[in-house]
């Protein structure tokens, strides 16, 4: 029997951490990811878990102690948020390298400036390239299920590669919500024992972590690397399949929702698309073929399975929740075009920016986005393909 | 039937406003229903206006949005109705419950815009006379249990009652206290009708 509670986003997540008992979390505490290290130094200091807890003094130190654990064949986690994800730059491309499967829990905020705590994903999708997975869940519930299957995925021996668990900042890691928990021996048995093949304190085969790679070698490391992520894809839906046993809960590489017959559609990542749902059933009932896809793999990028769920959507909006300054849109923009490029009869895409800085989204926003795909449908004018979505202008201030 | 209440609560940081949201969330959720309590953030500092949000619903609930229009809306702090538009998108068939010392005409008579039923409560008069302290949140939780009707009030007291004991444990007394505040506010808003 499931447990029934009520836990905010952070609270889940700390929560998942006590019942997966790590053998060590480094952390350095950031708005609004801070609660997490803080519940879990509780469980620490109450002898519920007997994780080694290690509080160093900024991120890039609680990165470079996570290597070191994880390294050492210790199952190691962590939490941060905005600049302290991108003060961890440098050292996720050493953990991801050194296929070290660490993983981080993200909660997404602004990256400064002009200095914003509130959620957007400009944090993690500067890190899109770091050879890190990224999940992304759209409220407790799923950031809770999604950081314990990451432990399986991540761990894999076809795959030992580090993974972040990222969910909207203050939206869903500060809003306390129903839940159902799933017992602790069932986690557990779920997550198992952490038993790397080579690790750094295994005195039988001594090895070196992180030496100088010269040009003979790197290109075929970066290949081996790229391999275990094409690999994560394959084994997240084998993850899923057993996470439905413990807990009857559905997971796919994204998630579909009333978009089989679709000819309007939109494709969003994390909190928003559950607002994203009430506006498909509102205009549903006003009997529009409306549909969404929600992101859960990020990387590696499902494309192949994306283009086939969305080939038929006459038109298409991907949602943004960041700016990448590439004067044509943002990363799922520029992601989901490219999955569709193959595609013979491709639908018109246009690509919005939304919600930056934690701008709020109301129902009303996504079904703007709704209409706007229907103009595009009606006139056959596809337009500006890079917009932005409730933007103030000059005039209407 | 699916039905879903929501409620905007206003007052000023570290008044407990967000902790009042959190705390109707809580016993929503025990008596069975899907919740949701969240503050919105901004600056954090005390005194400053913050707002807190409440859903609350017999069905799943999957809008993360703030709400604009509000079945009920609280009012921790009088001085806001001075600076803050609280009644904004208030539906009119709602409410707006107020920390006043004054009688709903007299709010009235100052706020003619307020195009709802409004109630008031001398939360400060009840928090000082039941606890000692100036804890507005405590009585504000009844008001809005009281005139939403989002549950049945013993059930809410059962209810408040264990939360009270777990949260605190090691001060009996304040149990006591807290709950002759929400009991002395029931009555009050009783006596209204």
């Amino acid at each position: 029997m499931s447990i029934r509670e009520r836990l905010s986003g952070n609270e889940a997540i700390a929560f998942a951490m006590k019942q997966i008992n790590p053998d060590v979390v480094a952390a350095f505490p950031i708005t609004p990811s801070t609660e997490i290290p803080q519940y879990f130094s509780q469980y620490v200091a109450d002898g519920q878990v007997d994780t080694e807890f290690v509080p160093v003094e900024s991120e890039h130190s609680a990165i470079s102690a996570c290597v070191g654990s994880q390294a050492a064949g210790a199952r190691t986690m962590t939490a941060t948020s905005s600049c302290g994800l991108a003060l961890m730059h440098e050292i996720l491309y050493i953990a991801a390298s050194n296929r070290l499967p660490i993983t981080i829990a993200a909660i997404n905020r602004a990256l400064s400036g002009p200095i914003n705590i509130n959620a957007d994903h400009s944090d993690t999708m500067g890190s899109r390239d770091s050879g890190w997975i990224q999940i992304y869940s759209e409220n407790n519930q799923e950031a809770y299920d999604n950081f314990i299957q990451a432990l399986k995925i991540v761990e894999h021996k076809d795959v030992q590669l580090p993974a972040m668990v990222c969910q909207d900042g203050f939206i869903t890691s500060h809003a306390v919500e129903n839940i159902e928990l799933i017992e602790d021996a069932k986690v557990k048995e779920f997550v198992g024992e952490y038993n790397p093949e080579c690790y750094l304190l295994n005195e039988k085969q001594p090895m070196s972590v992180g030496p100088y790679d010269t040009p003979s070698y790197y290109l075929e490391h970066k290949r081996q690397q790229a391999e275990g992520m094409k690999n994560a894809k394959i084994v997240a839906l084998e993850v899923a399949k057993e996470f439905e046993k413990i807990s009857g809960r559905k997971y796919g590489l994204f998630e579909a929702y009333k978009l089989e017959d679709a000819e309007a559609a939109i494709v969003i990542i994390n909190s928003t698309a559950g607002t994203a749902k009430d506006a498909v059933d509102k205009m549903r009932n006003e009997g529009k073929k409306v549909g969404l896809l929600k992101i859960r793999l990020f990387r590696p990028f499902p494309a192949e399975e994306i283009a086939e769920a969305l080939k038929h959507v006459k038109v298409l909006a991907a949602m943004d929740k960041t700016e990448s300054f590439s004067s044509q849109g943002g990363p799922l923009g520029a992601e989901i075009k490219a999955a569709l490029y193959h595609e013979e009869k491709s639908p018109k895409i246009v690509n919005y920016i939304y919600g930056l800085g934690g701008r709020d989204v109301k129902v009303e926003d996504i079904s703007s986005v709704y209409e706007d795909l229907y103009e595009i449908l009606a006139t056959g004018v596809t337009g500006e393909t890079y917009r932005y979505l409730s933007v103030r202008n000059q005039e209407g201030k | 039937m699916s039905k879903l209440t929501e409620i905007r609560w206003h007052g000023r940081g570290g008044q407990g406003a967000k902790t009042a949201a959190l705390l109707l969330a809580d016993v929503a959720f025990s008596t069975g229903m899907y919740v949701q309590g969240f503050p919105e953030y901004g600056p954090e500092r005390m005194g400053a206006p913050i707002t807190a949000y409440n859903r609350i619903s017999e069905d799943k609930i999957r809008v993360h949005s703030n709400i604009y229009e509000p079945n009920y809306v609280v009012v921790v702090d009088e001085s806001l109705l001075e600076s803050v538009p609280v009644a904004k998108g208030l539906k009119k068939d709602g409410a707006i419950i107020i920390n006043t010392a004054k009688t709903p005409e007299e709010i009235k008579s100052n706020y003619p815009n307020y195009d709802c039923r409004i109630y008031t409560i001398d939360a400060k008069e009840i928090s000082e006379s039941t606890l000692g302290k100036y804890f507005p949140n405590t009585p504000m939780l009844a008001a809005v249990v009281k005139v939403s009707k989002l549950m049945d009030e013993n059930r809410f007291l059962e209810e408040m009652k264990h939360s009270f004991e777990h949260k605190f444990a090691a001060k009996p007394n304040v149990i006591e206290g807290n709950m002759n505040a929400l009991i002395m506010t029931l009555r009050r808003l009783d006596d209204d009708k």
